[in-house]
């Protein structure tokens, strides 16, 4: 059996960051950031927690998709920037929603979403599952150095997260994954141990900008690539890709070698950010519930991040 | 030739015409930032088939010919 999106659903925390407000923080202006980057606003956290923003994404997937917590049969978390390293999101979440089901995390950055439909395909192939919760959630704030104006700008808080049940919607994914931190880095604390001998990194997220841009956009290229020929398609059968939202430099330079034009991009990321995991089931809620979508539709998904590993994944809506 | 292209490359990208891109301007003067470097280096890759590693002395289209000529001399 394979699966079919259900329903989606999304929370961003209350606090609106401005660009005019980054300005304040560190030495930057609303034009610049708009023109290298494309964001114009973030979401941020004040009191809200991870877990907080991935129960309300959750709670509003479930009430889009028409199912209730009990009949959950796995919730699947990600996130790089989570309240705990244990418990899990998923596990918060499970209990705050009133189920009952197995819970746990995976990290895959800001490619997660699509190694969670993956992973929760597999269930389904293996019939141990009829309805799963996935989500992405990110207290990214949390990670994000703000004395440094090269990343501090461009992240963003927030949660998405999908439904899904047995169908057959979920049609094709490719997974790569060229290991290393040398581009993409987001350190842990080394702890206090009196025995560790090592010096550690400022636990915030650090990003070569340029090889990150480069992995970016020809991992888009060569992920939709591949999934189209594999699928005998052609970019024409494509209604929209929906890519992780980390630059709209990228997007539109990915746009152009493949030969797929813009308005087929579900872009947010002026007033999101990068919110790594939940970028792309923020932006797959938002195209969902704006009515563009029609059944039928194919959709392909298509993210990238620390790892490194990239992910692009072929819906048919 | 790999010179020329660079420069047409770049006269589109910034909307001007080739004679006002002095082969050893900087990119920064010519106000091509870090991540339009990255993009121009793609797409000299996919025109003569080689691969660059990014580095902070590819700042001038002299730089970024030198270095696609001594790799193309190498294949």
């Amino acid at each position: 059996m394979n699966f079919r999106i259900l329903g989606t659903g999304m929370c961003v925390p209350q606090k609106i960051i401005t660009n005019d407000d980054m300005a304040t923080i560190v030495d930057t202006n609303d034009e610049w950031i708009r023109q290298r980057v494309g964001i114009a606003q973030r979401h941020v956290c004040t009191t809200e927690s991870a877990a907080d923003l991935a129960v309300g994404a959750a709670q509003s997937a479930l009430e889009n998709a028409g199912v209730r917590a009990e009949e959950l049969d796995m919730i699947l978390s990600a996130t790089v920037s989570g309240d705990n390293i244990s418990p899990s999101i998923a596990c918060m979440v499970q209990s705050r929603i009133g189920a009952t089901c197995p819970a746990y995390e995976i990290n895959a950055a800001c490619a997660a979403f699509i190694f969670l439909l993956e992973t929760a395909a597999g269930y389904f192939a293996r019939g141990k599952a009829k309805k799963i919760l996935i989500i992405g959630a990110e207290r990214l704030s949390g990670i994000t150095d703000y004395s440094d104006r090269g990343t501090c700008v461009i992240f963003g808080d927030g949660a998405g997260a999908a439904v899904l049940g047995e169908g057959d919607g979920y049609r094709d994914c490719v997974l790569h994954v060229t290991g290393g931190d040398d581009v993409l880095h987001i350190p842990r604390s080394v702890g206090a141990s009196p025995f560790y001998q090592n010096e550690g990194f400022p636990p915030y997220i650090r990003m070569k900008g340029q090889e990150t841009f480069r992995y970016a956009v020809s991992s888009i290229t060569s992920d939709v690539n591949e999934l189209l020929t594999r699928n005998n398609l052609t970019k024409d059968d494509i209604a929209f890709v929906v890519p992780h939202q980390a630059n709209i430099r990228i997007i539109e330079f990915a746009s152009r070698k493949l030969g797929i034009p813009m308005d087929k991009f579900v872009v947010n990321i002026d007033r999101y950010g990068n919110t790594s995991s939940a970028s792309i089931p923020i932006a797959l809620d938002e195209l969902a519930r704006s009515g563009r979508l029609k059944q039928g539709d194919n959709i392909i998904l298509t993210a990238f991040g620390a790892g490194l590993a990239s992910a692009a994944c072929l819906i048919k809506w | 030739m790999v010179q020329e292209k660079i420069i047409e490359m770049l006269a589109e990208k910034l909307e001007c015409e080739t004679s006002e891109i002095a082969p050893d301007t900087t990119f920064a003067e010519l106000g091509i930032d870090s991540l339009d470097v990255a993009e121009l280096v793609m797409n000299l890759e996919d025109e003569f088939g080689v691969s660059l590693e990014m580095d902070a002395s590819l700042n001038t289209v002299a730089a970024v010919t030198a270095k696609i000529e001594e790799l193309k001399a190498e294949v």
